[in-house]
């Protein structure tokens, strides 16, 4: 009898003991967040700091991009296939910019300075985004070799709640939860910023 | 009910973890090894602190949420469900990582699961790979199945980097270097790490972010040049064949993303149903883990995604025991867990005795349910005993499972067994029919009480007795007796006229 044959035949004589309880999972938690979009803005604000995350928020990208870029003193970025214009077009003129196209190697990553990406949603209430890839975002590496990642998050990506960011992702994408900068806890249970992930995170949020 | 209580297993009865091969018991006693681990200052210095700190941090961050109860009760009814139909969604797992792209391996035991990672590892040509926390490789010993067919697989985990360079063993699911203080880290690193990669600069000091620094460096380069990646699952998702990597570091993400070959190694029980299922564990899990709303990365992919990450998935499904666990219908629910710790750190076993003392890469309350479910209760006989019963574990539990009541019917189940297996009574079951002679007569029972007063003899320094001969010394080796009173109850109810007397006469 093959492994599989086996390990299934045993699954049915254990559920043959006695059977197990069956019926629909309740499901009475919160589906949905009712709050208003400003106030979920200022929510998820609040709870991206909480986690070391800096946040800087407005309405013009171009300009958030020069002025956060401008202060941190990048020698290269990755821009993702797909990133608006008026992103890109704060990137301040000394950083080098580098295409991932032809695709880059991880070791040509690990000596670029950082990465400018977007997002597909973004959750209020745990202070976390989510990347599934899509236009403006690219490969799962470009947001983690570099030591630098700022994600641009627009206020219509941003839910209140957790089951409302899984209902709109695609499980079929590759999907980055990122909840703050790389941590650890394992060290006396301190939580520390940075080991293997970007080390600095900044979000912009417009509008 | 007690369809193999003290019997040997039934024919068609699904094995236990087989002895010989991995993680899941220990060489001594528990009593013994905490014994150990009671003398040892530091270590409880240092389990008490950070206990104590992720205690609090959990507490603040489920008070947050008004509909906690809910979640927990949708957690526990998802992973009946999963039990209930596993064969259904185990096939239907396989069937949707394979249309994805990957390629899925069955395992009955820890050796069958080692022996397919390490032909999976040598036909893709390396003799490194790298590995993100897992408790079930952890389980399997697949690290020395690895080095044994010529392997070298490095911990990407802090911790378990920690474990793995001070030649340790893990105390802890979410933090196994919980047992090791800052200055002991250092001094592991400064020694171990130049042996295995790049050094520890000589300067290194004892402040925890230097200490990640060090492992971020010594490790990068590991990232760079794999060629394999081993990881866990925190579940799999049998609707969408998604897997998912929940994690705090990143290296779970250079795992899932660098290497050109994944294999991840998943017990069967791991699986969910429904992609909606995650809104549900992905609130339950990182706030009763890390004490956080949410831990900085989770990752989760489906197969095979062409020019992103791995272009070579395997998944392994292990069974190594779990479904001997299911097939009892008072033990299974401990296959619920989803592996968050909350219940050790509650503990106040597992607080005082550390995670050695259980002998099994599952220490705490889930392990004295667990292991010795998974090895059968003749070969873990004292988990099920390392506990006081209070509770706590189960309060934080957050899918609820029962462990004081199943910590409970697993000591029946280690009498049971030891009944079967021996034709001259123990010292207890002894005991235990001197008892039910004498409370079979009201007559008896008085006397025997009475009689009890004799004991008034001793322990008269401490109003305790501390020791006492044997066989009646394995209750109080462990234990201190109170000093037995001058008047049974029963003499006081008669003396006082049920009570009535002393109320009037004062």
């Amino acid at each position: 009898m093959s492994a599989r044959d086996d390990v299934l035949a045993r699954v049915r004589a254990a559920q043959a003991v006695e059977p197990l309880p069956d019926g629909p999972t309740p499901r009475d938690y919160r589906r949905h967040d009712d709050r208003r979009l400003p106030e979920l803005l200022d929510l998820l604000v609040e709870r991206l700091t909480d986690y070391q995350a800096t946040v800087h928020r407005g309405d013009d990208a171009t300009t958030l991009v020069r002025s956060v870029l401008g202060g941190r003193s990048l020698p290269s970025l990755v821009v993702p296939d797909g990133v608006p214009d008026a992103w890109r077009d704060g990137i301040p003129g000394g950083i080098d910019l580098l295409a991932d196209d032809p695709p880059l190697s991880a070791v040509e990553l690990d000596g670029v300075g950082g990465v400018l990406t977007g997002c597909r949603v973004a959750i209020a209430e745990t202070g976390t985004l989510v990347l599934d890839g899509g236009p403006g975002q690219g490969r799962r590496m470009l947001s983690l070799v570099p030591d630098y990642c700022l994600v641009m998050v627009t206020a219509d990506q941003v839910v209140g709640s957790v089951p409302q960011a899984v209902a709109v992702l695609d499980p079929s994408r590759p999907l980055t939860w990122v909840s703050g900068p790389s941590a650890t806890s394992d060290i006396e249970l301190n939580r520390v910023e940075g080991v293997h992930g970007p080390r600095t995170l900044d979000v912009i949020l417009l509008g | 009910m007690s369809t193999f209580l003290g019997l040997p297993a039934p024919p068609g009865a699904p094995p236990t973890a087989p002895p010989g091969v991995g993680h899941l018991r220990g060489d001594r006693p528990f009593p013994e090894a905490a014994a150990d681990a009671l003398a040892d200052p530091q270590l409880r210095h240092n389990l008490g602190r950070a206990t104590r700190t992720i205690r609090g941090k959990r507490n603040a961050v489920v008070a947050e949420l008004p509909d906690w109860a809910e979640l927990r009760a949708a957690g526990a009814a998802i992973k009946d469900d999963v039990l209930a139909h596993l064969d259904t969604y185990l096939l239907q797992l396989e069937e949707k990582v394979t249309s994805a792209g990957g390629v899925v391996h069955w395992a009955r035991d820890a050796a069958e699961a080692n022996a397919i990672v390490l032909e999976l590892v040598l036909a893709a040509g390396a003799t490194e790979v790298v590995k993100v926390k897992s408790m079930a490789t952890q389980e399997t010993g697949l690290n020395e199945a690895l080095a044994a067919g010529g392997v070298s697989a490095w911990e990407t985990d802090l911790a378990e980097l920690i474990v793995q360079l001070g030649d340790d063993a893990p105390s802890h699911i979410l933090v196994p270097a919980i047992h090791r203080n800052r200055a002991e880290i250092r001094e592991i690193f400064l020694r171990a790490m130049g042996g295995v990669g790049r050094a520890a600069d000589p300067g290194l000091t004892d402040d925890p972010a230097a200490l990640a620094e060090a492992a971020r460096l010594h490790l990068r380069q590991k990232f760079l040049d794999a060629e394999v990646a081993i990881s866990g699952a925190n579940f799999a998702i049998a609707e969408t064949g998604t897997l998912g990597v929940v994690e705090s570091e990143g290296n779970g993400r250079m795992c899932l993303t660098l290497p050109r070959v994944l294999i991840t190694v998943m017990g069967l029980e791991k699986v969910v149903p429904t992609w909606q299922d995650l809104e549900v564990f992905l609130q339950l899990l990182p706030r009763s883990s890390t004490g956080e709303r949410m831990n900085p990365y989770t990752s989760t992919w489906t197969g095979v995604h062409p020019g992103d990450g791995p272009q070579e998935f395997h998944l392994v499904l292990l069974d190594n025991g779990r479904t001997a666990v299911l097939a009892d219908p008072q033990g299974r629910s401990a296959l619920r867990c989803i592996r968050c710790s909350a219940c050790l750190n509650v503990c106040p076993v597992y607080e005082r005795a550390g995670g050695h003392a259980y002998g099994s890469v599952y220490p705490g309350p889930i392990g004295a349910v667990l292991s010795p479910q998974l090895t059968g209760v003749a070969e873990n006989p004292s988990l099920p005993f390392a506990s006081s019963l209070c509770g706590a574990c189960y309060d934080v539990c957050p899918v609820a499972i029962d462990i004081p009541s199943m910590l409970v019917h697993l000591r029946e189940r280690v009498v049971e067994d030891k009944r079967a297996h021996s034709r001259i009574p123990t010292s207890e079951q002894a005991l235990m029919s001197a008892a039910k002679w004498t409370m079979l007569r009201p007559g008896r029972w008085a006397a025997a009480l009475r009689a009890g007063r004799a004991g008034r003899v001793l322990g008269r320094r401490r109003d305790r007795i501390g020791a006492l001969p044997p066989p009646l010394s394995a209750w109080t080796s462990t234990r201190d007796l109170p000093r037995p009173p001058e008047q049974t109850f029963r003499d006081w109810w008669v003396s006082s006229n049920g009570g009535h007397a002393e109320d009037g006469g004062t």
